[in-house]
């Protein structure tokens, strides 16, 4: 365990646990694009940003991923702070200005018209769906393609990918709503990564219910019993409690 | 060859070498290096071939292919040993002549040598060349002498003496010592003290440590590990080797940049005749110690020099870094500790151990010593590599060394440290090269490019195509480095375009702020650099586009204005010919006029009135 102090808080906390858990607990919110709790940090929305004061040297630095530190002094509010943060949702906003994420934290941090530029892309490159689908799926359907200013999420040479199994998790996470996700008429589409795949009928109501692709995927990796696979979750709700029913229990 | 599993092994080796050295044989080496290559040395080398051998002189001398010698501007170079004639710009048709007159008589053939333009005197040796005068080749030296495939050249001149000094009569501490009292600092840019560097990956916990070198050399215009890689690639190795001893590695890699192929064939063949003599591999000159290198050839991302960039393409990921609040020294490779050095900090490690540490630091200013390669090259007389000790003054490396500015023109900046570092201007050139020098004028050492700008050069401009450079290249992982950069980018071209505002300055040092401050890794910290040091010391240049749309260099197409001096314009036609927009017009032996609204500011007008008649505002 180690001792710091943030915002004049001072904490104990394992060593190396990332500074924005321990900002959490005590109630600080950290505004971030890119940190999810159940993914590796990676760093690149830099809006985390807070200055650690570490042997009397000041410095920027981000929470998602510094590690804590014996008697690091931490402020995640400093007028030096807020400055770096203003300016990185300006230059956000002048890359996505339709994103209604970015538009609500400029608006939080009092931040104008950008002053280089007014781009309408959709996506701000935090990542997360490429390590959703990489960390927690296992699928890597997706990755980072280009550099700079080019670089963007995409399938392998811009095709449908073989991987993608439908399964949205990209969708799920993407702060800017900019990975959209239909299920028309049996088929799920995902126009961002031209990915098409049919739907499985639950065999008791008739209804839709996951990608066959994402089962079979499943299937592959874990051993579940069968109906898992045939009967969507409200039906499989329904014939359990109509088990534990049965049963008298209830 | 039986592998070498002793000291005595070792020992025999060198006098069966040296037996076969005679320092008083003639021998001709050919400069191979990469820029001698573009001027056709490898036709150069043939010819002596065949000179040789149709003139029944095999056995009398040797040719030999060296790596560079620096002098690039002059290649390909020739030097005739022992008596170290240095012939300059030789081509085949002056083949014949060298081996008549200098081989086989003695003389001196005039027409080849180099000529000091300052006092108009030929010069026969190398070290009487102004351009190696002031310079130190502690380092670089050996390029000229020895055939980078040989590895007997390599230990005729002392070569792996050093190893089997360290694997046998030092412990691996003792070794860490000594490069820690050297004071040898990393030559890839960060100056990083590389005995201490090596100490905490020795302490690092892990099972597994990793030594890579970094040859993924990516500033534009500089060259020097590339020149090291390829014309004295077993002094690479043999750092490397003595590095893993002393941090306990038994696995290294080179990752150097495809774009290189001289190099990798050069370090490839080092690493096979490495291998057979004993000195890579298995049971190291019988020491009992492993120790194997790997080549990676990098794809040529600029970023992928930056450490953990390197390392994540290593492992076969996307080339792009990670933050470094963990170092790569405690984990790095795969997670293992890892030690990452340039080029030319490997090579500085066989000198210091054989010359001893208190020798090296006498070389150099307080904080910084040894040697430093830089690259010479942009409005410069000699261009070239140069190794020179730290503490020697900008003025002695651009006007002695590098013999001033072409065609009579003025000093205006010199460029250091690649695209990220800075301009520094006139008023600073007695500076003392090192790197808190540097560093204190807002440039940097880097990995020691240096270009040289004259007085017909934009600051802004210069600004401008560092910023378009930093563009292409980040790897776009972080907001502030790849929007950053962007906005910084679109700024500056709107300045050069004419359509600067006020306020626009102001705006640039915010951004460069806050890029420097938060960006992911070095290569955003430092990209404002070049935006920072040109408003520092020629905001008068940035002024004069903002508020007069003037650029005072004449570079900037969309402020300058191209018009005919009626007074002295004869009529002669010769700037019609020449433009490709029919923009000038005018009746023969008459002053002509010109359209500016057809004009595309080309100056070929300019470049062809004999008179001065055109006029560029």
């Amino acid at each position: 365990m180690v001792s710091l102090t943030i915002d004049g808080n001072v904490v104990q906390a394992e060593e190396r646990t990332p500074l924005i858990k321990i900002a959490e607990k005590l109630g600080i919110r950290i505004p971030t694009l890119c940190y999810h709790p159940a993914l590796e940090p990676y760093g690149t929305c830099r809006l985390c940003t807070v200055e650690v004061v570490k042997k009397g040297r000041a410095r920027l630095v981000t929470a998602c991923n510094y590690p804590a530190e014996e008697g690091i002094v931490v402020h995640t509010k400093s007028e030096r702070v807020i400055k770096a943060r203003k300016l990185i949702i300006e230059l956000l906003l002048s890359r996505c200005s339709k994103a209604k994420v970015i538009q609500e934290l400029a608006e939080e941090y009092g931040v104008k018209e950008p002053r280089f530029g007014e781009g309408d892309e959709d996506c701000i490159l935090c990542g997360l769906c490429v390590r959703v689908c990489s960390e927690i799926v296992g699928a890597n359907a997706i990755s980072f393609t280009s550099r700079g200013i080019d670089r963007e999420v995409s399938t392998p040479f811009h095709i449908a990918s073989e991987e993608c199994i439908g399964c949205g998790a990209c969708a799920y996470l993407c702060p800017t709503d900019a990975i959209k996700l239909e299920d028309i008429k049996g088929t799920r589409k995902i126009e961002r990564w031209d990915t098409s795949r049919p739907l499985q009928r639950c065999s008791i109501c008739g209804n839709y219910f996951a990608p066959v692709a994402q089962l079979e995927y499943i299937k592959n990796r874990l051993n579940l019993p069968e109906e898992i696979f045939q009967n969507c979750p409200n039906c499989r709700r329904k014939s359990y409690a109509e088990q534990v029913a049965a049963l008298g229990h209830i | 060859m039986s592998k070498i599993k002793s000291t005595e092994d070792f020992e025999k080796l060198q006098e069966s070498v040296n037996k076969t050295r005679d320092p008083e044989r003639l021998c001709i080496t050919v400069c191979s290096g990469t820029g001698c290559h573009a001027y056709g040395c490898e036709k150069v080398t043939q010819a002596f071939v065949e000179e040789i051998r149709n003139r029944d002189l095999q056995d009398k001398v040797d040719i030999r292919t060296t790596g560079c010698h620096g002098f690039c501007e002059r290649g390909p170079i020739v030097v005739i040993h022992p008596q170290e004639v240095f012939y300059q710009r030789v081509k085949v048709e002056d083949v014949a002549d060298v081996v008549s007159e200098t081989i086989l008589k003695k003389n001196i053939v005039d027409r080849l040598l180099y000529v000091d333009p300052n006092t108009g005197k030929q010069i026969i040796c190398e070290k009487d060349v102004p351009f190696y005068k002031k310079q130190r080749r502690i380092i670089f030296g050996n390029n000229a002498l020895i055939d980078p495939t040989s590895i007997d050249d390599y230990i005729a001149l002392g070569g792996y003496a050093a190893l089997s000094k360290v694997l046998w009569e030092m412990k691996p501490l003792e070794v860490i010592d000594v490069i820690k009292k050297s004071g040898l600092r990393g030559r890839g840019g960060g100056g990083f003290p590389t005995g201490r560097k090596w100490e905490f990956c020795r302490n690092a916990e892990g099972d597994r440590r990793y030594v890579i070198c970094n040859a993924d050399e990516g500033d534009p215009g500089a060259y020097m590990d590339r020149s090291l890689l390829e014309g004295n690639p077993h002094s690479v190795l043999e750092g490397m080797i003595i590095g893993a001893y002393a941090i306990g590695s038994h696995q290294g890699f080179i990752y150097v940049r495809n774009e290189y192929p001289l190099a990798v064939k050069n370090v490839t063949i080092a690493i096979q005749q490495a291998r057979e003599y004993g000195l890579l591999d298995r049971d190291i000159i019988g020491s009992g110690f492993d120790f194997e290198i790997k080549i990676t050839r990098g794809g040529g991302a600029f970023v992928c020099g930056e450490s953990t960039a390197l390392m994540a393409s290593l492992e076969g990921k996307l080339g792009e870094p990670r933050a470094k609040y963990v170092h790569t020294v405690e984990k790095g490779l795969w997670d293992n500790p890892t030690n990452l050095n340039n080029v030319e900090t490997w090579a500085n490690v066989p000198v210091i151990i054989n010359k001893g540490w208190q020798w090296y630091s006498d070389i150099g200013t307080e904080h910084s010593k040894g040697t430093k390669i830089f690259s010479l090259v942009g409005k410069i007389n000699n261009t070239g590599l140069i190794e020179v000790p730290m503490g020697i003054s900008l003025r002695e490396i651009i006007f002695d060394i590098g013999g001033g500015i072409p065609e009579g023109k003025k000093f205006k900046a010199v460029q250091t440290g690649g695209p990220s570092g800075g301009c520094i201007p006139e008023s600073l050139l007695d500076l003392l090269v090192d790197f808190e020098k540097l560093t204190e004028t807002g440039s940097m050492m880097g990995s020691g490019g240096m270009i040289v700008m004259d007085e017909d050069t934009c600051m802004v401009d210069v600004a401008k195509y560092f910023l378009n450079f930093l563009k292409e290249e980040s790897c776009g992982k972080c907001v502030p480095c790849r929007e950053g950069i962007r906005a910084m980018l679109e700024i500056l071209t709107r300045i050069t375009e004419g359509e600067g505002e006020e306020g626009d300055v102001e705006l640039l040092q915010e951004l460069s702020e806050v890029v420097a401050e938060t960006s992911l890794c070095a290569l955003g910290g430092t990209a404002p650099n070049p935006v920072l040091t040109t408003i520092k010391y020629f905001r008068d240049e940035y002024e004069a586009h903002i508020k007069e749309k003037r650029c005072p260099a004449g570079v900037c197409p969309a402020l300058i204005q191209y018009s005919i001096d009626t007074e002295r314009c004869t009529g002669c036609g010769a700037c019609v010919k020449v433009c490709p927009q029919e923009a000038i017009s005018g009746q023969r032996k008459q002053p002509h006029s010109l359209d500016q609204a057809k004009c595309i500011k080309c100056g070929a007008c300019l470049e062809v009135c004999k008179f001065e008649a055109v006029i560029k505002r």
